[in-house]
């Protein structure tokens, strides 16, 4: 298994150094450059103006130079300054972080329980009011827009009802501690968290269910009804195991999304996550912080996808490592 | 629902009015909107809109403008002009410190200037007329110029030239000094802490040099970067102010009819925000006279105003708005006349050639308004087509020429030499900068007329050059002029003296007060 593990991380480092040189490329491809977004922020500019913010971005330079310094950068893990914020990339993404990963896990973990036990009640009782309204609910929450679904939770919750805070991590000025932080934060990540989660809570539930339905048919389900086992041990043990190996697949998916998947629910909810400084990064043309940002989303989902592997064989040890 | 917003507005306006004749009252916290976050609040060196908002209450200039654009004390505390118009002497405010408690004195002006030269596109243009700046003593100023220049005592606003510490700057690389992170200024709040992505929070001057100023303890700026989300921030009371655009102008009518909600349009008449459609001069149908002159029949610009803006706008009659100085209507003015605009196509010659329209990348409202331009010109025969981008492919395309019709507001700054001139004059022709001469507008006439305009001496002679200088032009149409816009600035009622220069809360906060 250890081998396994070495021979796979050896790759990713060569896949991310592809992906490197590859949104590099792409990147500037894009029209339009940092010290022209300055320039026209500015409402007025002049030559110099913008000669000397190209000096400053180092896009002065021929592209093949900057690459060359930048991938350089990167294998000495340093992944460069971001002359528009004034601080070094590293530092932006670790500040910001935090806050994606507490947001995308708590909506990973709510989706992946309650769509699993969602997709788990519906197949237990196919064909009956209940099966039908998990169904048609998921169908629904798999169809609307995310933003849409944000907003009228805001709406419902925060307008309307004036339970939740509709935006920011916590509350500005309070300066909560100890319990109270954690609560205050709670309150706040309880509509972000939901509204992302709902559409994969929707997937699982509806995977989950055609899954155990699939099983249920299968031989071995029959014998051990024969066998006169419970039938809650039958749903566990013979029927929910095997139904969950496609969905571990989705979620080893989902969980590459962590990281950068965030963007509009970030964005609504004034998430100050990493999701955001992506989506400014790319609208300010900031290069070094948006290639920063793809870099560590990338090892991110190098790093699940390997993990995703490993799960696969604690679900299903018939399942081998090999590579 | 129009007249209810103008209601409100008046009311508004009333009430501010109201407001100088009570008590103001000490302390408090505001929360404001600040979008997009800026990129830095060190405003010698960053001038993008939410810089100069945030950075208004950390820095000051000398010289600070009431809504009719006369001058103000700021910094300095009086100023005199030679009678040839070539001298002007500051006396600068005794007993103002920086926030580090350093003295301000008329070496920081001196520095200042120099600073601004190499690092503040704007500033350089207008210090061009400048020969040199004599510090005779601590608190006099003496800035002598190569030859009149009208607008000069209007530059000294803090968001054109603001007063930059010397012992802070001096020999150092300006633009990767730590001390841009942790600004000092000499304003009435000082910068507390940042956390990006969230908020920006100010502090009271303790020692402030006007007594009693400034009212509030703490100013919070929050960084939400969804329009509805704003609104909602707003509904829901978490926010105090949204300072003019921090919600689509669709909204403006709803939250304007809330509880306790104040609605002001005041405040930006030193910027004058003007927006027009830049037209192509070079090449295509757009470089016809008589083409332009269809465009201008074409368009329906009281909808514009009335429809997209929520009459949150004043449909503009030329190169000058009507808040700046020297504006005249008596010009040759364009109705909306279908008719009209076909029959100048007709003899345009124009045969149908594809036109692209690029719509400025800022919101739902822009978008709107680009389509509905885009119906004007379909419905006289002009084959109009949008050309989507996001901002750093509208400046891209704008600064290389790369378009027909595009969208864009300009500030004005209180004078035509300043604001105006600049989109006109041939001298400004240069690829590679969205805000100049765009269109490529050629005319030696319109050249000497803005040159003369700003050396003339006295006033008398520059309002006679720039009177003629609007009729031309509007005869010309070098550019499409639309709206002189409003971004109405919407707070709860009890925020009092939000709003009380030519430059709104750029100002920043100092004669704020809460009505607890």
């Amino acid at each position: 298994m250890l081998a396994f593990i070495a021979q796979r991380l050896a790759k990713a480092v060569v896949v991310l150094l592809a992906i490197v040189v590859l949104n590099f490329m792409l990147i500037r491809m894009a029209p339009g450059d940092p010290a022209m977004v300055m320039a026209g922020e500015a409402g007025a500019s002049d030559k110099i103006f913008v000669t000397q913010l190209r000096e400053k971005f180092g896009l002065d330079q021929p592209l093949p130079v900057q690459l060359y310094r930048y991938v350089k950068g990167i294998v000495t893990l340093d992944l460069g300054f971001s002359f528009r914020q004034q601080m070094p990339v590293a530092r932006l993404i670790a500040e910001r972080l935090p806050a994606t990963l507490l947001l995308t896990v708590t909506a990973f973990v709510i989706s992946l329980l309650l769509g699993v036990l969602f997709g788990t009640l519906a197949a237990r009782f196919a064909g009956t009011w209940a099966d039908t309204a998990i169904t048609i609910l998921a169908l629904i929450f798999y169809a609307t827009p995310l933003f849409w679904v944000a907003l009228m939770a805001i709406l419902l919750f925060s307008v309307a009802m004036d339970w939740l805070p509709s935006f920011g991590y916590e509350t500005v000025g309070a300066n909560y501690t100890g319990l109270a932080h954690v609560l205050d934060v709670g309150a706040h990540l309880i509509l972000p968290a939901t509204t992302m989660g709902l559409f994969f809570m929707a997937t699982y539930a509806r995977m989950t269910r055609a899954s155990m339905l699939e099983v249920k048919r299968h031989d071995f389900v029959k014998t051990a009804r024969a066998k006169g086992l419970r039938d809650a041990v039958i749903q566990r043990r013979h029927v929910l195991r095997n139904a969950l190996l496609p969905v571990v697949t989705l979620a080893g998916l989902q969980a590459g999304t962590l990281v950068g998947g965030a963007v509009l629910t970030e964005t609504v909810f004034a998430w100050p996550g990493i999701g955001r400084l992506m989506y400014e990064a790319l609208l300010q043309r900031d290069y070094n912080l948006l290639l920063g940002v793809f870099v560590v989303c990338s090892a991110m989902v190098l790093a699940f996808n390997l993990i995703t592997d490993l799960i696969y064989r604690a679900v299903d040890p018939r399942i081998e490592f090999a590579s | 629902m129009l007249k209810r917003v103008l209601l409100s507005l008046l009311v508004a306006s009333a009430l501010s009015t109201a407001a100088f004749a009570q008590e103001p009252k000490s302390g408090g916290v505001v929360n404001a909107v600040i979008q997009p976050e800026p990129p830095g609040l060190m405003v010698g060196l960053v001038q993008n809109g939410p810089t100069q908002m945030v950075a208004g209450n950390i820095y000051e200039g000398l010289l600070r403008y009431s809504p009719k654009l006369e001058p103000l004390p700021g910094l300095a505390e009086s100023w005199s002009v030679s009678e040839d118009g070539k001298i002007y002497t500051f006396k600068l405010r005794k007993g103002v410190t920086w926030h580090d408690g350093k003295p301000f004195t008329s070496a920081d002006v001196a520095f200042s200037i120099d600073f601004l030269k190499q690092t503040h596109p704007r500033a350089r243009g207008n210090l061009a007329q400048l020969d040199k700046v004599e510090t005779p003593d601590d608190s006099t100023v003496v800035f002598t110029l190569k030859q009149p220049f009208g607008p000069f005592l209007g530059i000294f606003e803090v968001g054109s030239l603001p007063m930059i510490p010397k012992h802070i700057y001096e020999g150092t690389d300006y633009k990767t000094n730590p001390a841009n992170n942790t600004p000092i200024g000499t304003g009435p709040f000082m910068f507390k802490e940042w956390q990006k992505g969230s908020f920006i929070r100010l502090v009271k001057n303790p020692s402030y040099y006007i007594k009693g100023k400034p009212y509030l303890d703490e100013i919070y700026w929050h960084v939400i970067p969804d329009a509805a989300a704003r609104a909602v921030a707003f509904e829901t009371g978490k926010i105090d102010i949204l300072p003019g655009g921090s919600v689509e102008n669709f909204d403006v009518p709803r939250l304007s009819k809330l509880k306790n909600v104040c609605v002001t349009g005041a405040g930006w008449e030193f910027f004058s925000p003007h927006s027009w459609l830049w037209l192509n001069n070079r090449q295509g149908p757009t470089a016809n006279k008589k083409f332009r002159q269809a465009l201008m029949y074409a368009i329906d610009r009281n909808f514009a105003k009335d429809v997209i803006w929520n009459g949150l706008a004043k449909v503009a009659t030329g190169p000058s708005a009507s808040t700046i100085k020297y504006y005249t209507d008596k010009v040759t003015t364009y109705d909306y006349d279908p008719a009209k605009a076909k029959a100048l196509l007709k003899e345009a010659g124009y045969n149908g050639e594809k036109v692209r329209l690029l719509p400025l990348p800022y919101g739902e409202t822009w978008q709107r308004w680009a389509e509905a331009v885009k119906q004007n010109l379909q419905d006289v025969g002009i084959n109009a087509e949008m050309i989507a981008t996001d901002v750093p492919g509208w400046n891209q395309k704008v600064s290389d020429w790369d378009y027909d019709i595009a969208f864009t507001y300009l500030y004005q700054y209180g004078d035509p030499a300043l604001g105006v001139g600049r989109n006109y004059v041939s001298s400004q022709i240069a690829k590679g900068s969205p805000f100049n001469n765009v269109e490529g507008y050629s005319n030696p006439e319109i050249d000497q007329l803005f040159a003369d305009g700003a050396t003339a001496f006295p006033d008398s002679k520059r309002e006679e050059i720039y009177l003629k200088a609007q009729k031309i032009l509007t005869d010309d149409v070098p550019v499409a002029w639309q709206l002189e816009l409003q971004f109405p600035t919407i707070t709860r009622c009890n925020v009092k003296n939000l709003v009380t220069t030519a430059i709104g809360v750029n100002d920043g906060f100092r004669d704020a007060w809460l009505d607890k």
